[in-house]
């Protein structure tokens, strides 16, 4: 029963992704039934729905355009190569070094891109388009009140059809996009050139695909784990992932992934298993091959309103209300995932700039150390607190006083430790350097790995020591 | 009078004053029990997945909102358990307090505010229609 509710509500969906993506709504549609179907079998995930996604979509745009299907089709089975070679080597893990700011970021700057592409339907648009999208909008929000059973997108798209056909208003349809045969889908090679400048073409979207795709995969595997208090395979989820986008390539499908929309309905409606995912995958099939002339009648408007509310519902509307609670350095990550990925209309860009931008934040928030020196008489105590590593050397150099008249010189370790060979290169810096002061420099308090390393790099230890070029 | 009594706690204000209510009733007879029932929906799941790292974080940030209430009930002496709930809340609620022989069902009224109650409609409301026990909703 949630299958049948879940293909009712990936269809408006699929046809929309493929005019984001710019291809037939018969790719979007195929490869939701491909992906949904294999993954029913193969995922890590029961009870999750995946299919033909927004961020997925947006990511083939250019490609589509400057090149074709048949290279979408390629790139699909090869990101499907990736993603299983991801699962294999056990990268999943990994996950955990995203921080949650570069995550609200991805799905924020997800919803701007998928309200963004809505806008262009809207160029010298009639009243009538906007009237429509009005009104699709609305039954979306409202017809939840009357019934809960039937998806209420889908009913804002029938509702809507009716009205344009009856009022012959002439608004763009889904069949002025592109054709959509009522045919099953069939395996097929894509029809490309198999040459290294092919692979130079498609590598680089297939590899953003595969970061997008698992990205968005694994956070909605972990929404479901959450929902149904259970745990899942996330490595398998990859493979499986992997081995749908393969499959959806083979015949005649864009690359997908798990879609979290869908997944929260499917949990909602009860769906648990992995029959659900099944179910939906033949449903759509089914409804396809019946209704494909009616498919090709849709307005355009009532997509745009089922866009507009799914960009709304991606939107991570907690993060505005949170935005003044959590720390600066979060909110400057969130956005500047946000703004990178609206520029460049590449979400795994966006991603990129954003760790990035948070380990620079999280190395310069970690690098802060405290030194305290205590003269008594003619001994001079330094404790250090914090992190010795590359990033904190200079400032623990520029402490310490080399023109002392201290003969004894104690350096206490016991609330810091030593990471890297800056970190020992600094040391001997300094031990050197009171010794040639003429001070004894004794280094006390290091905790055991912090020993070891110096034990074994630094060359204060050794006889006649000296500073080379330093 | 009131021994078994289910209390609905979802971290707003009106539902941290219905908390004391439900301790006034619970007190009303000796060896009276309350069952703290938190439920979590699947916006807030995809939320809380979306900000705390790991599942360890997210259940203790859970833990903390309902310590709120826990602190209440304990304050008072009045013995309890807590049980987190996953669906929506609503329907989820109703179930709950069905398949068990409570005597009173304590809510709070508008955790959410008027345009989610518009769209969602207010869960106090169906609890109230929905469950064979006594409802007291507090305002």
């Amino acid at each position: 029963m949630a299958g049948i509710v879940v293909a009712l509500a990936l269809i408006p969906e699929a046809i929309a992704f493929s005019i984001i993506a710019g291809v037939d709504p018969m790719v979007g549609l195929y490869a939701s039934f491909c992906i949904a179907v294999v993954i029913a079998i193969v995922g890590g995930r029961p009870g999750m729905i995946s299919g033909a996604t927004g961020a997925m979509a947006l990511l083939m745009v250019t490609l589509v355009a400057e090149h074709g299907l048949q290279y979408l089709f390629a790139t699909t089975i090869l990101t499907g190569i990736l993603q299983i070679l991801f699962g294999v080597f056990k990268l999943a893990r990994y996950m955990k070094f995203i921080p949650r700011s570069v995550m609200v970021g991805f799905v924020n700057a997800l919803a701007i891109l998928i309200f963004m592409a809505q806008l262009e339907q809207f160029v010298d648009a009639s009243w009538v388009m906007y009237a429509m999208v009005a009104g699709a909008l609305a039954i979306i929000y409202l017809f939840p009140r009357i019934s809960k059973a039937i998806p209420s997108p889908l009913v804002a798209i029938i509702v809507i059809t009716v009205i344009a056909i009856f009022t012959n208003s002439g608004v763009k349809t889904v069949g002025d996009m592109g054709e959509l045969t009522s045919a099953l889908p069939a395996f097929f090679m894509p029809n490309v050139p198999l040459t290294f400048e092919t692979l130079a073409i498609i590598f680089p979207y297939a590899l953003a695909l595969t970061i997008v795709g698992i990205l968005e995969s694994l956070l909605t595997a972990q929404i479901v784990d959450d929902m149904t208090d259970t745990p899942s395979d996330k490595n398998r989820e990859s493979k499986g992932q992997g081995i749908a986008n393969i499959v959806t390539g083979f015949f005649g499908g864009m690359a997908g992934c798990a879609m979290i929309g869908q997944s929260v309905i499917n949990v909602k409606s009860g769906g648990r298993g992995r029959l659900s995912s099944l179910v939906s995958g033949i449903v759509l099939m089914g409804m396809i091959l019946v209704l494909g002339n009616i498919v090709v009648q849709i307005p355009m408007a009532a997509l745009v309103g089922v866009m507009i509310m799914v960009s709304i519902g991606t939107f991570d509307w907690s993060s505005l209300k949170g935005i003044t609670k959590v720390p600066l350095t979060d909110s400057i990550v969130m956005v500047t995932t946000v703004v990178t990925v609206v520029m460049t209309h590449d979400l795994s860009k966006g991603v990129f700039a954003g760790i990035i931008l948070s380990a620079i934040f999280f190395v310069a928030k970690i690098s802060r150390v405290q030194i305290q020196s205590q003269t008594e008489g003619k001994k001079t105590i330094y404790k250090i607190s914090g992190q010795v590593f590359f990033a904190s050397v200079d400032e623990i150099i520029d402490a310490f006083d080399f023109n002392t008249d201290s003969e004894e010189v104690i350096i206490d370790f016991s609330q810091s430790h030593v990471w890297d060979d800056s970190a020992v290169a600094a040391i001997d810096k300094i031990v050197i350097k009171l010794r040639e002061n003429g001070s004894t420099v004794q280094l006390v308090g290091l905790n055991k790995p912090s020993s070891t390393l110096i034990d074994r790099m630094a060359i204060h230890k050794k006889p006649g020591a000296k500073l080379s070029g330093h | 009078m009131y021994k078994k009594i289910l209390f609905a706690f979802d971290g707003s204000e009106n539902s941290l004053r219905a908390a004391i209510h439900a301790v006034t009733m619970a007190r009303m007879s000796k060896d009276s029990f309350v069952t703290i029932v938190h439920v979590v929906d699947g916006q807030t799941s995809k939320e809380d997945v979306l900000h705390y790292s790991s599942k360890e974080e997210i259940h203790i940030k859970r833990k903390q909102k309902l310590e709120k209430a826990e602190v209440v009930f304990r304050s008072h002496n009045v013995s309890y358990e807590v049980d987190l709930l996953h669906g929506e809340a609503a329907p989820t609620i109703v179930d709950y307090a069905n398949s068990k022989p409570f005597d009173l069902v304590v809510v709070g009224s508008r955790g959410l505010n008027g345009l989610q109650e518009m769209v969602l409609g207010s869960v106090s409301h169906k609890v109230a229609k929905r469950v064979s026990a006594p409802v007291l909703i507090v305002k």
